[in-house]
């Protein structure tokens, strides 16, 4: 049960979007350019993985899961390849540029002040562009704002982490823009 | 010096929204309903604290002194006021809602986790609604975001600190929208 009543029964984020769609719409837009858009050098799967990395590093169930399951799509891995990265993302079977993104996107979660000069250099070291680092420290702040909106309203989330498995398809065909949030 | 290639001219998330204009439209929206559209019953000064209050917590110079400000312009100049929410909203001159609503913001800037039924309970019992509870926790969780993007890309902040109450009645006038970040900070006379 959420702290408030929402007015409807759907589970994480997607309770609070719908009870406020003036906020609900730009949240979404903002999913959209940052992890599903075409138009990036980073892979969808690449961008979904730093928002299901800095989603368990915040423990929220639903957005690791959600965001977790959309990576094992795009990367066509199981379960265990995905909760193995979480815990040692340095052994997984990842580019070095992910490795190095992931390390930023780390310190985002835990403050902007965290990154340091050198957790940069490294990344451009392994081939990291001005954008890709800026979309990595956005789409890590961003999650760090979805986290806190989804647990902070005390969301329900379903338990069964098949359920997030099986609709990844349809939000890989779909995106997060304009889309039917009771579906 | 910022760790990516920006427009100097532009402080703080000024320069990282003209970097990536699409990212920026819905960052900029998100601002406005939040903070300045005017279908809300929190004042925009009650809700420029809270963001105050959140940037404060995660030391982020720039944005806690420019909605700091802006909190200020529609408290018809009480600094000191701002000041007493940043350091010590208990004691500070405000209604006892808006204290309850700044503990629920203080636990989200943590963690979403951190934040307890009787956080809600408490600001109910003060008299807050369901909307302003909602609006409080994304605010502070917007926060949680927009600190991390400014400093976490280690932009710079203006050192001239009798710039941001100009900005800010600029800000006040004009709302979050595209011209956040094709202006630059106005320079003190």
């Amino acid at each position: 049960m959420a702290y408030i009543d929402l007015q409807n029964d759907l589970p994480g984020i997607r309770g609070p979007m719908v009870y406020r769609p003036e906020t609900g719409k730009p949240l979404n837009e903002l999913a959209e350019i940052l992890l599903h858009d075409e138009n990036n050098t980073l892979s969808r799967g690449e961008r979904e993985l730093i928002g299901a990395y800095v989603s368990s590093e915040n423990d929220c169930f639903f957005c690791q899961n959600v965001h977790g399951a959309m990576a094992q799509y795009y990367f066509g891995w199981d379960m265990p390849i995905l909760d193995a990265l979480k815990k040692d993302y340095r052994s997984a079977p990842i580019s070095e540029k992910l490795v190095a993104l992931l390390q930023i996107a780390g310190k985002v979660q835990q403050s902007g002040k965290s990154v340091r000069p050198e957790d940069i250099d490294n990344a451009r070291k392994q081939g990291a562009t001005d954008r890709e680092i800026h979309d990595t420290v956005l789409i890590a702040a961003a999650f760090c704002m979805f986290n806190r909106y989804v647990d902070g309203l005390g969301t329900w989330a379903p338990e069964d982490r098949q359920v997030y498995i099986n609709r990844a398809k349809m939000r890989a065909e779909e995106g997060y823009a304009n889309v039917n949030l009771h579906k | 010096m910022p760790y990516i290639t920006v427009n100097e001219n532009l402080p703080g998330i000024r320069s990282l929204m003209a970097f990536r204009p699409e990212t920026a439209a819905p960052l900029g929206q998100l601002a406005e309903i939040l903070l300045h559209d005017e279908n809300n019953t929190l004042t925009r000064a009650e809700r420029e604290l809270i963001a105050t209050f959140v940037s404060y917590l995660n030391g982020c110079y720039y944005c806690h002194h420019s909605h700091g400000a802006l909190a200020a312009c529609y408290l018809d100049g009480d600094t000191e006021l701002v000041d007493a929410v940043r350091k010590d909203y208990a004691n500070a001159e405000i209604s006892d809602k808006l204290k309850a609503l700044l503990q629920i913001a203080g636990k989200v800037q943590q963690s979403g986790k951190a934040v307890r039924p009787e956080d809600i309970d408490h600001a109910r019992e003060q008299g807050a609604t369901d909307r302003e509870i909602h609006d409080t926790v994304l605010i502070a969780a917007a926060f949680s975001l927009f600190n991390r993007y400014v400093d976490g890309l280690g932009t710079v902040a203006p050192t001239d600190l009798a710039s941001y109450p100009i900005r800010a009645r600029q800000v006040a006038e004009l709302g979050y929208g595209p011209h956040i970040y094709a202006t630059p900070q106005p320079v003190t006379p």
